[in-house]
């Protein structure tokens, strides 16, 4: 039987694809910002949005990108606002979404094997309109990115030099962390709420070793984010393996391909 | 005309702390070029800070192109090349993309760029003498040709007033001195304000129109032929 024969197949990677391109293109400039980690601690909240959803009665990925959305802001309210060192409003993030989620979810009764999904992906659960969300979100997010490339690129390049010239850092930077908040959100259905982070950074890191400009780094990270989820899922479709594994697994041979590469470049 | 940047009566302290500056007066006109020295914990880059809005004094008044700092209408008018510039990011950044950069600062975040502007992203490099290195990454170029490019993302946003915090550190003298000279033709030729701090000044001396020491308050304000000899010798100031 045809890969593509079972229609959750068809949707997983076309959801996927999606997945593939946006993830890299938001992670691209939280790494160049240092703030690869981030990825991971709105992953957390993105658990107590699914979890709270169980407790509602509402979709899952309405929950996840709600609660994603507003930890991403505010998380980033406050770096800029100096109330916490980014480090330690990245563990508030971390500590404070995995605990709601865990009480939430218990709260609810579904401490059960359904969850595993939400966290480390399932090809299983991806549905028609979880796809026609997620491409839209997914598209929307490109769009964005696509906009404000430039705005976000001298942002990155220099913060202080950008902010003194009139530049929006603190919006641009809230505006950010927001599209990784639907970046997560909308991918959790493939790679799973604490595996997604690593699909924005590993892709990234991989290109930065091969690329000779910003926008060839953006390019190849995409492409790289792409294949590796085609890669993971046609995997753990034939070997019945957890596809968030599998494509972060891929992503992370991408990065040592490129190290390798860079090595024998050099 | 009104002044490019004027400080009344200014005295300013960090929170918790003993007074940074005091009492500073200082008006410097359009088409300066100043240089701005004195030793470290002296207060230069807190009058930078002030001057630029990113500070705020506890007494006196600070102007900034005729309007306060922080309110300023068109702050593009303004370019701002830090202590230390360095890629504040890990991807590697092409000339072209670094000065692009400035250029996208001054035109605003939704503008999209069109021919003129990469016409003057172009002009800004050559003006900067890197348009044979303008696809080559910042990481494979010397430290002196990365503040070039610094230099040029500064001006393809085409300020009235560049500001510079040293610019030089970690660079070598000969560095230090090309780049003291580059800035003063681009001055000539574009009559753009210049306020250059540097802890070591020897090497913009012979270049600026004017020379301000700040220790505290200011200590010296005039052309560098009237800083007293022994002045000149930047030890001497430091101590």
């Amino acid at each position: 039987m045809s890969i593509l024969e079972p229609e959750f197949m068809r949707l997983a990677f076309a959801s996927g694809t999606v997945v593939g391109l946006l993830a890299p293109a938001v992670g691209f400039f939280l790494v160049q910002r240092r703030l690869s980690l981030i990825g991971d601690g709105i992953g957390h909240v993105a658990f107590a949005g699914v979890a709270g959803s169980f407790l509602l009665g509402i979709s899952p990925l309405t929950g996840a990108l709600l609660a994603s959305v507003g930890g991403a802001a505010g998380v980033e309210w406050l770096r800029g606002r100096r109330k916490a060192a980014g480090d330690q409003a990245l563990a508030l993030l971390f500590y404070t979404g995995i605990a709601a989620g865990v009480v939430l979810v218990s709260a609810a009764g579904e401490l059960n094997a359904n969850l595993f999904a939400y966290l480390f992906g399932s090809i299983l659960t991806v549905t028609r309109s979880d796809v026609v969300v997620v491409v839209c979100l997914g598209i929307a997010g490109l769009i964005v990115v696509g906009v404000l490339y430039r705005s976000l690129v001298a942002a990155a390049l220099d913060e202080d030099a950008a902010r003194v010239s009139g530049v929006p850092v603190a919006q641009l930077n809230v505006f950010l962390a927001a599209l990784a908040g639907v970046t997560i959100a909308v991918s959790m259905r493939i790679v799973g709420i604490l595996l997604i982070a690593a699909l924005m950074v590993l892709p990234v890191t991989a290109a930065s070793r091969v690329a000779w400009s910003i926008r060839s780094t953006m390019l190849l990270s995409m492409a790289i984010g792409v294949a590796s989820v085609l890669a993971g899922l046609t995997i753990s479709y034939y070997a019945n393996l957890a596809p968030g594994g599998a494509i972060v697994l891929v992503a992370a041979g991408a990065f040592v391909l490129a190290s390798l590469g860079e090595a024998l470049l050099s | 005309m009104s002044l490019a940047v004027e400080l009344r009566d200014v005295s300013f302290a960090y929170p918790h702390g003993p007074a940074v500056l005091r009492d500073v007066e200082l008006a410097i006109k359009p088409d300066e070029f100043v240089g701005i020295a004195g030793p470290n914990g002296g207060g230069k880059t807190t009058l930078l800070r002030l001057i630029l809005g990113l500070e705020r004094p506890q007494q006196g008044s600070v102007r900034l192109l005729g309007e306060a700092p922080e309110r300023l209408t068109k702050r593009s008018r303004i370019a701002y090349l830090a202590q230390r510039a360095q890629l504040g990011i890990e991807a590697p950044a092409t000339v072209r993309e670094v000065v692009t950069a400035g250029r996208t600062i001054a035109r605003g975040p939704f503008r999209l760029l069109g021919a003129a502007d990469r016409a003057v992203v172009d002009e800004a490099i050559r003006r900067v003498g890197l348009t044979p290195l303008t696809t080559r990454p910042l990481s494979r170029l010397s430290g002196g040709q990365q503040q070039r490019a610094f230099i040029a993302k500064a001006l393809a946003g085409e300020p009235e007033v560049l500001v510079l915090d040293e610019p030089t550190a970690g660079v070598d003298v000969e560095a230090q001195a090309a780049l003291a000279e580059l800035l003063e033709k681009l001055h000539e030729e574009l009559g753009t304000t210049i306020l250059y701090v540097s802890h070591e000044f020897g090497a913009v001396e012979p270049y600026v129109d004017r020379l301000v020491l700040v220790s505290g308050t200011i200590v010296f304000d005039g052309p560098p032929s009237e800083l007293p000899a022994p002045w000149h010798d930047p030890s001497h100031v430091h101590s």
